[in-house]
This record gives structure tokens, C-alpha cells and sequence, in this order.
């Protein structure tokens, strides 16, 4: 926004000054997330600047380590096959909830929901009494199981919001010209709502990745994921193997905020929202 | 109700698993699966019991890690659905947890008798397989000359010895009966002084540990207590021995360990109430507590045993870092785990609300 | 159903049916559908989230430690009025149940009792040792055996504790959890100022989220506003640099500040050079780190948000009231900011229900006086296994979890609740 012609004087002056406080709060957003990505190259295990050279003996430490590559492996079982589950289930919720009005609606959306309200760490501490109960603790399916829930509102979220500007006619118009339900789904229905059921796919893995409280209460070593192994690395010594695997996770997280930022891009061109 | 569960949660989750995960390997011979501490004790573990056991026993070890609370066993026990046969845990655990029916009594003939093991490390449920310590250490580089701590009592005076100090967050243990010898209670006298003024006593060794409140940095992992040397953030701290020496050993530190008012203790082995394995947790325990079985452990981390026999086949060169080496008890105390299952809890309680007020 | 057949001014569909019964059929077809496609996804919730989580709050009301150990002692004990001292009979029971009891159940039953008075475990795991005597004393000697074992059964404090911990429902837990407990008039009265904690706690939470919540606001608002005025292409880029924190895992944030404010961190260091102070500060282990990192990880559910509305709003509004001569800071308050008020309504509330639940972040950067509930539930279920208590603090956090998600619900709807 340019300045108006009729700004006085003490708004020029407000306008700078808010310009470098916008600036700052910037700053303060991103540098924690820059700052610590060129300090897994140093060469000393040390956490300041300058630093006295360049080496990548840190990710050698983590290819080496059976331990973070199990955590590695672990977390991308898990992250897939939770994702899995909460964006079929997901999606096929978030269909019904959009097909039609009925009572009591707005409680089971409610509950859908619940998992991204309700604190963590009384969902992890009542998986952990309950999932032991039925075999649960200490497998993979378990901790599956319990990303899935909590990835779940994600899909639900993400599939409802691209449905509001769904077409229904679209879906009787389908039927009308003799489409079993089931081929109109895959023919009209998800290719329509593929950004948002992608979108959702993508928020149910970055929580199933990023998860700790949970594994730190289901998972015992075998089954420690990335986030958990780190948990343990930074309570005991804040080694610059964890920079790395931090650095490794940052650009997992910016890859998945491009593939986001162009579907949420195609979408708006799609539904002819052009921004 | 719980078959319901148990047959929606394995269709869920467990069906998408089935094909991904690996047969689990065939395996010939005993297996135990033994719950552990991580880093470099278990380290000293695997090379003493696991990798001998295949050959000498025909026993394969499992190892897991664990985080020493009652809850990891207590949730096994209460569901049947158990991770490990044995579990090397804090005498506390040991004590508290055979209390309350978490833990099995021991076969003792097995094990050749509880007056094999030195006093205290011989439980109904459990048996001591290393006795550690304790102590408090310095860095080397920042004291130095006729200045330099040599009592437990040099700990508490931020006067003759300004800076930051570290301190175990997750109880209260060792803390207070420091805070004790320091306030000038003898160390052998700790116990009988607590046990005849016990609210007095408790009230001292609390106002104590209050003089040095503002400067404390809490630890709460074994090898956050030399990180913290390491990197300057206190400057002295109490720790466990083991972790100290390792720093000094293997990764050439120049820490000092201060060997006075060190409390000693012991790590028990003990196998979860109900097991249906427990004859291999019981075989597992028993080949550990052989004298040159045990002897070896302390070639790799510098915990002591806990019986005379083990002790008397241990490296002179070794023994003189062990916390029972006789030139490290001039003025040592060993824990009464009788006294503090009593009071483990309430005091753990008092503990944290007045660490957190 | 009005319609009659054989009527003409019934429409009708091709096969006869009445067109509105017809409608209404597909109505319910519709809704049938519409519910079987929620409804895997209702019942996995219900067995992978909803149950735990009952079950993990069922265990706040119940005390069975006695009960399950030392049955027929906690019947006589639940009749015996709490006057004085139980009757003989009941001590007897008492006595014959610990002789027989095995080590587990008295362990169990002695470690709850030890919570309403200390030193009732010793007191409890002494006499169960000498009970086998004591079960054969005559009802008249009975008192005195147990006092002859401890001079505190003559206490009636202590038998007291035994009823209180008698019935298999109880509120002890809840009140535990709000520093409360029964006196022997069954009146709720504080607990000792050493025990005292969780109101602290709980106040605490709310404390560090209100004051979370308020710096978020305080740094969102210009950002928000900022990104709304700007030329799309210009915003969209600027719009990366709140994405990349929100995509970007909690605890390498954490990590983050951890490295950023430690001692021998970069922001010492580079205050030092600059002359900033002249020795290192503490920055973490404290109030002000658990802030900065909260903030920090907090702030784009604050912008996010409030940029949404934001970019609906007419900019020439503004500009209309400065061309009617308002200030622009009186034309901000007045017209352009209730017209963000629900992007900020939702952007606080969200950022206060997030808050409330934090464990990672504090127990990392912040001091033993910065944690919140949630530490406390991590340390009552796992480190003292006291699960009552820790199930009794879920369900505070919960409900006051649940009352801030009401609110938002209400002001703001879930339907609205975006994630991108």
C-alpha cells in the first residue's frame, strides 16, 4: 500500500516505523529456523558463529548410527501408514458430513475434531493405559494407530473446506446419465476434490512426523521415532548430529510446504479464485 | 469388551501392518529380553552379560531401554502384556515395587543365598548388580591451587565457591542425605540422626539444599550432569561416578571427582510380578551374579559389584576408581533402602513442589 | 403422509409414487449414506481416542487399592460412622485381613493410605508383619494390640485415613488435584501449604497462556495487517516466512532457542560482542525462555488466521475515514479493526486452547518453577505412577481445555477452524 498523497508527516513517520517492526517480527520468525541449519556443517561440535570449518561429519554420524536410521525408518512407516488410514477415513467422513443435514450433526463434527483440542498429552497418557489393554503398546501398529487419530481432523478439515464449493449437481448429473455410485465417485467426486484430500494426506503426515508426546509414551526403543530419538539426544547431550537430523527435518518441512503452496495455488485457479 | 477391541484394533492397524513387518528371526535358544539404561552402560552391560551369554548359556539378550519409573512396569503387570523379562532398575524401584506386588520374589537357592551379596543388596525381589555413587565433581581447569573443593560441604558454600551448581531433578535422593553431611551430620550417622528427629531432620537438610536454590541447574538424565561441566554451565555438579569417569577416560575431561560425602547405592535386577518366563529371567539373573561373570562389567563402565567374590577377582588398576574402593570411604554413606521405600514417594512429593515454588 | 391415491393434484413421479414420498425416500437414502460414510471413521475414534480417553479419566474416581486388596475391610469401614474409633469387630477384620494379605495387596493399600498421612506405609507394612498375633487377640484387647505395634493407632486420625480410602468411588483424586482434601468431619478443606501445588500449576497454565496469547496477538496484529495491504506477489512471499515456522517441527524449534539462548548460544555471544552486557545471561531454564519459544512456535496460528479476514476487508474503508479526516490510528481502531475482530477472535482463542495443553516446549527451555499441568501429568503417570492424581489433573485441564473450545465453537465455529 503506497502512501497516499495526503499523509502528513507523522504518518510517514508511522509508516517506517512499522515497517521495520513488521521487519523484526520477520526476523524473529525465521532466524531460529535458518540459524541453526549452517551449524550441522561445522566442523567442531560447537554451537556459535564463526564457525572453524566445513564438514559433514554429522550427517556421517547419522548414516552411520543404526539407531537414527531405525528412527529414520520407523518414522516413515509410521508417518505413511497413519497417513493411510486418516485420509481414507477422513475423506469418507467428510463426505458424509457434507451430503446431507441431519441431527446431531455438529456434535459428531465435534468429535472429529476433538483430537487437535483436546492437550496431547492426556490423549498420549490414555493411550498408554488403554492401548496396553489390548496389545498395543510397544508394536508399530500402535503408534500407527494412535498418528492416525490425531492426523484424522486434519483430512476432515482440508476435505470439508475444498467441498464447500463443490458442485452437487455435478455428482446428480453423473448419477442421472447412469454412473453407479462408485465409479461417479472416482470419475467426478475425488478428481474434484483431490487437492483438498492431498492436502489433508499431507497435514496427517507432517503430524504423524513431527509427533513426540505420543511416542514418548507408546514407543519403547524398538519402535522410537525420529522426534523421539531426538528427544532423548537433546535431554542427554546437544550433539550436532541432532542440528543435522533438525536441518534434515526443516527441508522435509519446506518440500512439504511447496507441494501445499501449489496445490492450494491450483485449487484457487481451479474453483476461479483468482487471488 | 477387550476381545471387541482387541480384534477392531488389530483389523485397523495391525492388518495394514502384516505385511510390512519382518518375520522375527528363528531363534534356537533361550530368549530374554532385558530393559536397560542406554549410553554407555549398557554398553558395559552388552559386553559383561548379552554377547558371553549366547556362548555360555545358550541365552539370546534382547535389550530395550527403559525410563526407571514404576508406571512401565506397573502397566505390564496390570495387562499381562509383557516387554521384559528382567529389568535393571534403581534400588528404590526395586523396594517400592516389590511392595506393591510389581515384582517377583526372587529363588534365592537359585542365586546361592542372600549372604553371597554385600548388605542391602540382597531383596526379596531383587539382587544389586553394580553398587554406584553419588558424588559431586568440579572442573579441573576452573579450580586450581590451594582453592580447590575437597569437601561435600565446599558444595554448599557459594562464598568460598561462587557459581552455578547441578543437581539431580527427578528426586530427592542422595541430594538430602548430602545436604545432611554437609549441614554436619556425621555420615554414618545420617540415618539414626533421620530416623529420631525425622521432621527436624527433613526440615535441615531441605533449608540446606534452600542455600544454594537460585544457583542450582537441574539434571535429569545420567549424562546431562557432565554435559553441563562441559560446557560451563555449572560449576560443580553432583552426578553419577560412572559418568564422570567416562567423561575423564574416554573423552579426556579434566573433571575431579570429589570423593566425600558420596552416597552409595546400588542398580537391582528384578523380573515383573507374574511373568510367565520367569525360569528365563531367574536363569538370566543367575548367570549375571556369577563372581567372574560380574567382575567383568567394571573393565567397562566404573561401577563396583556387589558381591566379596566378584570383587576380589576385579583389576587393582579398576578398583581404585570404583566407589568401594576402600581409599574412596572415608566418609562415604550407603543409601538405607529400607528408609527411603518408606518414604520415596511423599518425599519425591515435598521434593518437586518445592523445587517448582 | 397426506397423500392419497387416486387424488390429481398429487404429483407424481414416473413410477406412480407420490413425488413427495419419493423425495422424502431419497431425503433419507441421502442421510443413511451420509451417516455410513461417517461412521468408520466415528468408531475408529471412538476405540482409538474416545475410549482411552475415558478410560484414562475413569481412573481419576476410583481408589481401588483397598478395595481390591483389603475388601471386607473397606465394607465394615464404609459402615463405621467415622466417629471416634471403629469397632472392635472392624479392627479385628482388619488384623485378619493383613495377616493373609500378600505382599502386593498391603504394599498397594499402604502406599494410598501413605498419601493421606506419611509415614502410615512404614506404620502399615510394620503391623501386617505382626499381624498373625494380633488376629488371634480377643475383641477387647484388640485396640491395644494394634497400639502396643504403634503408638499411633491410638490416633483416630489413622483409622479414619483407612475409611477414607474405603470406598471404590471416590473424589479424593479431584480434590487432590485442586490442593484439597476431606477432614474427618467429611468437610473439603486445603491441604498442607508443603503439598500445595496444583492450584499454583493450574493458575500458572493460565498465566503463560493468557500472557502467550497476548505477545502473539501484539506481534500477529502489524504482521497480519502488513501481509493484508501488501500487493499479492509481495504478500505471498512475505506469507513464506510464516508458513516455513508453521510447517516446521515443534521440537526443532525448540531445539532452535535452546542453541539461540543457552549460555555459550548465539544470542549471548553476539550480545556480548555488541556490548549488550558483560557477562552471559541466563535466557533459558526460565519464564522468559519458555515465552520467546512458546511465542515463537505459537504466533502463526495467531496470523494465519487473522490474515484471512483481513484480505476480505475493504482497504478503501480506511482510506475513506482518513479522507473524512480521522487519524489513521483512530481510523484503524474504528473501522478497520472490529471488522477483523472475528479473524482475531479465532486467532486468540486458538492460540490459548493450543497453549494450555504445552509439555514439549517448557520442560525443554523453561525452569522447574515454568512447568504446566501437562508436566505434572507426565510425572504423575509416569515417574510416581500415581495415576489417580495424574487421570484427577486431566480431567482439570480437560474441562478447562474443553470450556475454551466451547467458546471458540460458539464465537467462532468449528466448521471455520482452517489449517492452511
Amino acid at each position: 500500500m503506497a502512501m497516499p498523497s495526503y499523509a502528513t508527516t507523522l504518518d510517514r513517520i508511522w509508516y517506517v516505523t512499522f515497517r521495520v517492526i513488521c521487519c523484526l517480527i520477520f526476523a524473529f520468525l525465521i532466524i531460529p529456523i535458518i540459524v541453526i541449519m549452517p551449524l550441522s556443517f561445522n566442523s567442531e561440535p560447537y554451537f556459535t558463529y564463526p564457525m572453524p570449518g566445513f564438514s559433514l561429519r554429522w550427517y556421517g554420524d547419522f548414516f552411520s548410527s543404526p539407531q537414527w536410521l531405525l528412527g529414520l525408518q520407523n518414522s516413515i512407516i509410521v508417518g505413511v501408514f497413519a497417513t493411510l488410514v486418516a485420509t481414507v477415513l477422513g475423506t469418507l467422513a467428510a463426505l458424509g458430513l457434507n451430503r446431507a443435514e441431519y441431527a446431531g450433526k455438529s456434535t459428531i463434527l465435534a468429535v472429529l475434531i476433538s483430537p487437535i483440542i483436546v492437550p496431547i498429552v492426556i490423549t498420549a497418557a490414555g493411550m498408554f493405559y488403554f492401548y496396553a489393554k489390548v496389545g498395543l503398546t510397544g508394536t508399530l501398529a500402535g503408534l500407527v494407530f494412535a498418528h492416525a487419530t490425531i492426523g484424522v481432523p486434519f483430512v476432515v478439515i482440508t476435505v470439508s473446506a475444498t467441498l464447500a464449493g463443490f458442485d452437487y449437481n455435478l455428482i446428480r448429473a453423473g448419477a442421472s446419465l447412469g454412473g453407479d455410485p462408485l465409479r461417479v465417485f472416482f470419475k467426478i467426486t475425488l478428481p474434484l476434490i483431490l487437492p483438498g484430500v492431498v492436502a489433508g494426506a499431507l497435514f496427517a503426515f507432517i503430524t504423524s512426523w513431527d509427533e513426540l508426546v505420543i511416542a514418548i509414551f507408546l514407543a519403547s526403543t524398538e519402535e522410537h521415532t525420529l522426534p523421539r530419538r531426538m528427544w532423548s539426544g537433546i535431554r542427554e547431550l546437544l550433539s550436532p548430529t541432532i542440528m543435522a537430523v533438525a536441518t534434515m527435518l526443516i527441508l522435509t518441512s519446506i518440500g512439504l510446504m511447496i507441494v501445499m503452496e501449489l496445490l492450494r495455488r491450483r485449487s484457487e485457479r481451479l474453483r476461479g479464485i483468482t487471488p | 469388551m477387550k476381545g471387541i477391541l482387541r480384534v477392531s484394533a488389530a483389523v485397523l492397524a495391525g492388518a495394514a501392518l502384516a505385511g510390512l513387518q519382518a518375520p522375527s528371526a528363528v531363534l534356537a535358544q533361550d530368549t530374554v529380553t532385558v530393559a536397560s539404561w542406554g549410553g554407555a552402560y549398557s554398553a558395559s552391560q552388552r559386553e559383561a552379560y548379552y554377547k558371553p551369554a549366547a556362548k555360555e548359556i545358550d541365552m539370546t539378550v534382547l535389550e530395550d531401554e527403559w525410563g526407571g519409573t514404576l508406571s512401565e512396569i506397573r502397566v505390564q503387570v496390570e495387562t499381562g502384556e509383557y516387554k521384559w523379562h528382567v529389568i535393571d532398575g534403581e534400588s528404590g524401584t526395586a523396594m517400592a515395587g516389590c511392595d506393591e506386588g510389581l515384582l517377583a520374589e526372587l529363588d534365592w537357592e537359585m542365586l546361592g543365598g542372600m549372604d553371597r551379596f554385600f548388605p542391602g543388596a540382597a531383596l526379596d525381589c531383587s539382587v544389586g548388580t553394580i553398587s554406584w555413587a553419588t558424588i559431586y565433581s568440579y572442573d579441573g581447569d576452573a579450580y586450581s591451587g590451594d582453592n580447590v573443593p575437597t569437601t561435600i560441604a565446599d558444595f554448599f558454600d557459594l562464598e568460598a565457591f561462587p557459581g552455578k551448581r547441578g543437581l539431580y531433578a527427578n528426586s530427592p535422593a542422595a541430594s538430602l542425605e548430602m545436604a545432611l553431611i554437609a549441614d554436619g551430620v556425621a555420615a554414618d550417622d545420617v540415618y539414626t540422626y533421620l530416623l529420631e528427629n525425622e521432621e527436624e531432620g527433613l526440615d535441615r537438610a531441605f533449608a540446606k539444599l534452600e542455600t544454594i536454590k537460585d544457583e542450582v541447574i537441574w539434571w535429569d538424565a545420567g549424562s546431562m550432569a557432565p554435559q553441563l561441566l562441559a560446557d560451563g554451565e555449572v560449576a560443580m555438579t553432583t552426578a553419577w561416578n560412572g559418568r564422570i569417569y567416562n567423561a575423564i577416560v574416554k573423552e579426556g575431561k579434566n573433571f575431579v571427582i570429589v570423593w566425600d560425602g558420596q552416597i552409595i547405592d546400588y542398580d537391582h535386577w528384578v523380573i515383573p510380578a507374574g511373568h510367565p518366563e520367569f525360569d528365563l529371567g531367574m536363569k538370566f539373573i543367575e548367570y549375571a551374579s556369577r563372581p567372574e561373570v560380574m567382575a567383568r562389567q567394571s573393565q567397562y563402565i566404573s561401577y563396583g559389584p556387589t558381591t566379596a567374590e566378584a570383587g576380589a577377582l576385579i583389576n587393582p588398576d579398576i578398583l581404585q576408581h570404583l566407589p568401594t574402593a576402600a581409599a574412596n570411604l572415608a566418609n562415604a554413606l550407603w543409601v538405607d533402602t529400607v528408609w527411603w521405600a518408606d518414604r520415596e514417594e511423599e518425599l519425591t512429593e515435598r521434593f518437586q513442589v518445592w523445587r517448582s515454588q | 403422509m397426506v397423500a392419497t391415491t387416486g387424488s390429481h393434484d398429487v404429483m407424481r413421479t414416473a413410477d406412480g409414487v407420490p413425488l413427495k414420498i419419493k423425495l422424502r425416500r431419497a431425503e433419507r437414502m441421502r442421510k443413511v449414506w451420509a451417516i455410513a460414510l461417517v461412521a468408520p471413521l466415528f468408531l475408529f475414534l471412538v476405540v482409538g481416542f474416545i475410549l482411552p480417553i475415558i478410560s484414562l479419566l475413569a481412573l481419576s474416581v476410583e481408589d481401588p487399592d483397598l478395595t481390591s486388596g483389603f475388601p471386607r475391610t473397606a465394607e465394615v469401614f464404609q459402615e463405621w460412622d467415622g466417629e471416634g474409633f471403629p469397632s472392635p469387630e472392624a479392627m479385628a477384620t482388619f488384623a485378619e485381613e493383613l495377616s493373609v494379605a500378600e505382599r502386593g495387596q498391603f504394599g498397594r493399600a499402604a502406599k494410598r493410605l501413605n498419601y493421606d498421612i506419611s509415614g502410615f506405609k512404614s506404620m502399615v507394612k510394620k503391623t501386617a508383619r505382626q499381624s498373625e498375633q494380633l488376629a488371634l487377640l480377643p475383641l477387647d484387647q484388640i485396640h491395644d494390640g494394634f497400639i502396643k505395634i504403634d503408638k499411633d493407632w491410638g490416633d483416630p486420625a489413622y483409622w479414619y485415613a483407612i475409611k477414607n480410602a474405603s470406598s471404590y468411588y471416590t473424589d479424593y483424586y479431584l480434590l487432590w488435584s485442586l490442593d484439597l482434601q476431606r477432614d474427618q468431619e467429611r468437610e473439603i478443606v486445603g491441604v498442607s501449604p508443603d503439598r500445595a501445588i496444583y492450584v499454583d500449576v493450574l493458575l500458572r497454565t493460565i498465566e503463560i497462556s493468557f500472557a502467550v496469547t497476548l505477545l502473539c496477538f501484539l506481534l500477529g496484529l502489524p504482521i497480519a495487517y502488513l501481509l493484508a495491504t501488501l500487493p499479492t506477489r509481495i504478500s505471498n512471499l512475505l506469507l513464506i516466512l510464516v508458513l516455513l515456522p508453521f510447517w516446521t517441527s515443534l521440537l526443532v524449534r525448540t531445539t532452535s532457542w535452546l542453541v539461540l539462548l543457552q549460555n555459550e548460544g548465539l544470542i549471548n555471544d553476539l550480545a556480548l560482542w555488541l556490548g549488550l552486557w558483560n557477562e552471559p545471561q541466563e535466557l533459558i531454564r526460565n519464564r522468559f525462555g519458555v515465552y520467546v519459544a512458546m511465542v515463537h512456535i505459537l504466533l502463526p496460528f495467531m496470523v494465519l488466521p487473522m490474515y484471512s479476514v483481513m484480505k476480505t476487508i475493504n482497504p478503501w474503508h480506511m482510506r475513506a475515514a482518513a479522507s473524512l479526516g480521522a487519524p489513521g490510528w483512530k481510523a484503524f481502531l474504528k473501522v478497520y479493526f472490529p471488522q477483523c475482530m472475528p479473524g482475531v477472535a479465532a486467532g486468540t482463542l486458538l492460540v490459548f486452547i493450543l497453549s494450555l495443553g504445552y509439555y514439549i516446549t517448557p520442560a525443554l527451555v523453561g525452569g522447574p518453577g515454568d512447568q504446566m499441568v501437562s508436566y505434572w501429568i507426565v510425572q504423575n503417570m509416569g515417574q510416581t505412577a500415581n495415576w489417580g492424581l495424574g487421570a484427577a489433573l486431566s480431567c482439570v485441564l480437560l474441562l478447562l481445555t474443553l470450556v475454551m473450545f466451547f467458546i471458540y465453537n460458539r464465537f467462532v465455529g468449528v466448521d471455520r477452524l482452517k489449517v492452511n
